[in-house]
């Protein structure tokens, strides 16, 4: 089975096992999940920090564009990919 | 166990050419607490030391949930409660809560042996995060035998269903060796019909108990060729469904693994009475002084404390690592390993093909894993 692409309906969530945590010891972001902690740079955590299970990609898109004030299509692919790198390492899921 | 701070997210460091640096010591990310020694099943290749400590000689569950608080404060983000088996600690339930209160991700690594239904839902309850259950064979029989406790894997796949019902996730962590190692598709399987969201395929490291068991359990080069094949299949199959991580025999290796990810770099272990080690095998090299918490604090053990200052940075080391453009990738492997081969911690892992050992230890696996199959030696259970 070949796993799909996110699209840009698709609403993603972080499961349950899976939480971000400001870690105030290294002054960063980092996302905990199984066995594994990935630092998070500010545009990794600015993207997460609008995933809440009930926005879509492109709601997500449209947030992070106006909060930028960046290109909607550019940041739809950057976060598209990067939300797509934590799907394979189940850390994010899709609904 | 595998502990793996990767930070694929953001850049990679950029690598050093040349000179010797010397890196600063980094917050630890984290803690191995071995909470107890005592444990239901006798695995032959137990990773816990030969001599084992008493049940009168644990840690308190107020010391433990100190030293929680202390793992957090110099910038541990995951607890892995160990043991032995964890559940033969009846404070289990108060030790998740208090390492949850100390903001940590908490993760259980049990046979399974011990937790029951109603046990389960009260971990869940004060927020354990994630299950890693061990597995010893696809097969009730073959488990059993490796475990040495009859009724061990209908309980475990009990236990699955359990964490799987609560909406635990759930790592299966397979122990391979020669006996099972063939059966490693059925492994697999067995872990996605489990709902495992994550299974780890660990073959065995040959320390400690497992020492004692090389000509029984010691795999083929081919078995180990053929492993590793079916885990790079299942991996390009399962993504997104299953995350596949795989600790291969060292043995057939040509380079060491980075063992810890580096000395006293990413983790550290906690043993049940308290000492404070850089590794679960440390105790077996000679020379090195551990520092026992609560006698000390785990800042000051982390930073100051003489077995974790042995092997930092590159100092240390010896030829061929020291001029070598792995040293930075894989530390000079093991220690443990390059104490117990070439009868010096400082001395290059004999996994590398680089070591003067190399050629002595491949030749020990092959005769090892063609060995008659040998009794298994299992492991005892302290009192």
């Amino acid at each position: 089975m070949t796993l799909n692409a996110i699209s840009a309906s698709d609403t993603p969530f972080l499961p349950r096992g899976v939480r971000t945590k400001f870690d105030s010891v290294r002054d960063m972001w980092v996302l905990l999940a199984p066995e594994r902690a990935v630092k998070l740079d500010p545009i990794g955590a600015a993207i997460l920090a609008e995933v809440d299970g009930d926005r879509t990609l492109d709601d997500i898109a449209g947030a992070l564009a106006a909060k930028y004030n960046a290109p909607v299509d550019q940041i739809k692919k950057d976060a598209g990919a990067f939300l797509m790198s934590l799907i394979e390492r189940r850390m994010v899921e899709i609904r | 166990m595998t502990m793996t701070a990767d930070s694929t997210v953001q850049a990679a460091s950029e690598t050093q050419a040349g000179t010797i640096p010397a890196p600063a010591v980094k917050p630890p990310m984290a803690m191995l607490a071995e909470l107890t020694h005592r444990c239901p099943l006798s695995c032959p290749y137990c990773s816990n030391p030969m001599e084992l400590t008493a049940l009168k000689s644990e840690l308190t569950t107020e010391q433990w949930a100190e030293a929680f608080k202390q793992a957090a404060e110099i910038g541990i983000l995951q607890i892995h409660l160990s043991g032995g088996e964890p559940a033969s600690r009846r404070d289990l339930e108060d030790l998740i809560t208090a390492a949850r209160d100390a903001d940590l991700y908490t993760n259980l690594i049990t046979s399974g042996v011990g937790l029951t239904e109603k046990r389960l839902a009260a971990l869940d309850e004060r927020g354990l995060d994630h299950v890693q259950l061990s597995l010893q064979g696809v097969t009730a029989a073959s488990a059993d035998e490796i475990g040495g406790y009859k009724g061990g894997f209908d309980r475990k796949m009990a236990v699955a269903e359990w964490v799987g019902k609560l909406g635990i996730p759930l790592t299966l962590n397979a122990v391979v060796h020669r006996r099972n190692m063939d059966r490693l598709e059925e492994t697999i399987a067995l872990a996605q019909q489990l709902g495992a969201r994550r299974i780890e395929v660990a073959t065995v490291q040959f320390h400690g108990w497992a020492a004692a068991n090389r000509a029984a359990l010691m795999p083929t080069h081919e078995q180990s060729l053929r492993a590793r094949e079916v885990v790079n299949e299942a991996r390009e199959r399962l993504k997104g469904q299953m995350v596949i991580d795989y600790v291969p025999a060292d043995h057939h290796a040509k380079y060491p693994k980075p063992c810890m990810g580096g000395w006293g770099s990413t983790g550290l272990n906690i043993a049940p009475d308290g000492l404070v080690l850089p590794c679960h095998a440390a105790q077996t090299i000679r020379g090195l002084t551990f520092d026992r918490f609560p006698e000390k604090t785990l800042r000051d053990i982390w930073y100051e404390g003489e077995a974790f200052n042995a092997f930092r940075g590159y100092e240390w080391m010896q030829e061929p690592c020291r001029s070598c453009d792995r040293r930075e990738k894989d530390f000079g492997g093991c220690r443990c390993q390059a104490m117990a081969i070439a009868n010096d911690p400082a001395a290059t892992d004999p996994v590398c093909s680089k070591s003067p050992f190399h050629a002595g230890l491949v030749a020990a696996a092959e005769a090892d894993s063609h060995a008659a199959d040998a009794e298994l030696t299992y492991r005892i259970s302290p009192r």
